[in-house]
């Protein structure tokens, strides 16, 4: 081998390395470890959703197709689910407990349905009340158009707002192009609905020529984050990039988020989306992460459970097999810490009603974590 | 006698419409199927990545073909080894039905180095349960 060839070599091999490597230098490792964590449900492949009724029980989807009732260490399965379509990133996703559980029973949950005429699937979101084990009364409050069998972004998840109205995410189901950036297609948006399936009037496209007036936002990717800031109240979500350029959303009413117009990202194969990382009319990330986590589940801690951790922002990382710990100044990320390294697949983040954070682990379960 | 007329000329067209496709035809659906269900994991060269087995010059992929395509089709959990590195993952089901999970091995056997001569058929993938 000529010299030339050999330092051609050489530099397509240190320039792969960097590619394949990935590490994400910026995060860090905790000073000392102050937390343990014991495994409350052992053994879930995906445990994609999780809702709390109280502090001993709470409700669990298994992407798969499942929703389980934990109480007080008992596992029941709970019955009467609609079609579900799983295929690729597809099944059933997030769970919710209506804000008035208590008095009526409501539950709302997401997952890919394949009800409709063309083949494949698109995120739906249901309703039902939960009566001994059984979900009664089932109602599909919306199901997101035009399916296709493409294994991609199906969001999802679901939160409420003080007036019960129900949130929740769609991806861009693989068809990036047409979908995130078209008021007239389903995918890659915010929605709001009322609890009953209504469009609220106050929706920012309520009065506008576009056919999906459930829209709340739009230009996202992959939403399977969301949560309420407990300071400011606003509403958080956080996206799946490509390669590089997840990211960190604080979502308005109407404002487009840019996929795939601007991106922090590029594809999988390394070539460019587009050049443009910010333009006119399109929002900005508070936060972008390179190389990406794959971002699972979003929570704020808002209790003084854990000694310093009051006001972080918890994110799963799928591909790093951590919890991040976000310290926040207002919306400027300050820090990131790494909680549980190599736990495993991080799928999703929620604050029990007495503080504790439980994270769902592939293949693990569901894992509370205790503090020292 | 109408009945196995019909018979006959049902299993025909599912046998020319299964069997017949190249292994060319089959290695460019199965690089589809991939780009929207293996990518995200395996990444785009069949590296793998953190804490996922690489694909590519894979021994176990290429060890036992009929349990690859049970894997594909089923998905799997627990402990491997790949070229002499442990791996303890879920890899869930991707919802392929039979003749996508053919293309998709088609693929993945005939890239980044791997090379397999013989062409996965539908009909095989069908009787690994």
């Amino acid at each position: 081998m000529s010299m030339k060839n050999y330092l051609f070599y050489l530099l397509i091999t240190v320039f792969s390395g960097i590619s394949c490597a990935q590490e994400d230098t910026e995060i860090k490792n905790p000073k000392n470890i102050n937390y343990s964590y014991e495994i409350v449900v052992p053994d879930v492949d995906i445990p994609w959703g999780l809702s709390f009724i109280s502090e001993n029980e709470f409700l669990y989807t298994e992407k798969s197709g499942q929703i389980f009732k934990y109480n007080k260490g008992e596992i029941s399965e709970i019955k009467g689910l609609p079609d579900i379509y799983v295929r690729g990133q597809g099944g059933l996703l997030d769970i919710a407990i209506h804000p008035n559980y208590k008095e009526n029973k409501v539950i709302f949950f997401t997952a890919s349905s394949p009800l409709g005429e063309e083949k494949g699937g698109n995120t739906a979101l249901w309703k039902a009340q939960l009566k001994n084990n059984n979900l009664e009364n089932l109602k599909l409050l919306y199901k997101g158009e035009e399916n296709s069998t493409k294994g991609q972004h199906f969001g999802s998840r679901i939160i409420f707002d003080k007036m019960n109205n129900v949130y929740f995410t769609i991806g861009d189901r693989g068809n990036r192009d047409k979908n995130p950036q078209d008021l007239n297609r389903d995918g890659g948006k915010v929605y709001r609905l009322t609890e009953n399936g209504k469009i609220p009037e106050t929706n920012p496209f309520f009065n506008k020529n576009v056919s999906k007036k459930a829209i709340y936002s739009y230009g996202h990717r992959n939403p399977q984050g969301m949560t309420r800031n407990p300071i400011t109240g606003d509403i958080w979500i956080h996206e799946h990039g490509p390669k590089g350029g997840d990211e960190i959303n604080i979502v308005k009413p109407g404002k487009n988020y840019g996929w795939p117009k601007i991106t922090y990202g590029v594809n999988y194969s390394g070539t460019i989306i587009t050049d443009q990382t910010e333009a006119p009319d399109m929002e900005q990330p508070i936060y972008y992460w390179i190389p990406s986590i794959a971002p699972s589940g979003m929570s704020f801690s808002t209790s003084d459970v854990y000694p310093n951790w009051k006001n972080n922002l918890f994110v799963g990382s799928l591909i790093f097999e951590y919890l991040e710990r976000i310290v926040l100044d207002g919306s400027k990320v300050v820090e990131r810490i790494k909680v549980l390294d190599k736990i495993g697949r991080v799928r999703n983040v929620v604050e029990s009603p007495n503080g504790f954070l439980y994270i769902g682990v592939d293949g693990k379960g569901i894992i509370k974590i205790l503090p020292n | 006698m109408k009945f196995l007329i019909i018979i006959y000329f049902i299993s025909s067209f599912l046998f020319l419409s299964q069997s017949f496709k190249t292994k060319e035809q089959s290695i460019k659906d199965g690089y589809e199927i991939y780009q929207d269900f293996c990518l995200r994991c395996h990444m785009s060269e069949g590296e793998g990545s953190k804490g996922i087995p690489p694909l590519a010059k894979s021994d176990y992929l290429f060890n036992d073909i009929e349990n690859s395509i049970h894997v594909v089709k089923n998905g799997m959990k627990g402990e491997i080894i790949v070229n002499n590195v442990k791996y303890n993952n879920v890899m869930e089901s991707p919802g392929l039905d039979d003749e996508e999970v053919a293309d998709v091995m088609n693929y993945i056997l005939n890239s980044w180095g791997n090379s397999y001569d013989k062409l996965i058929t539908y009909e095989e993938v069908l009787k690994i349960k």
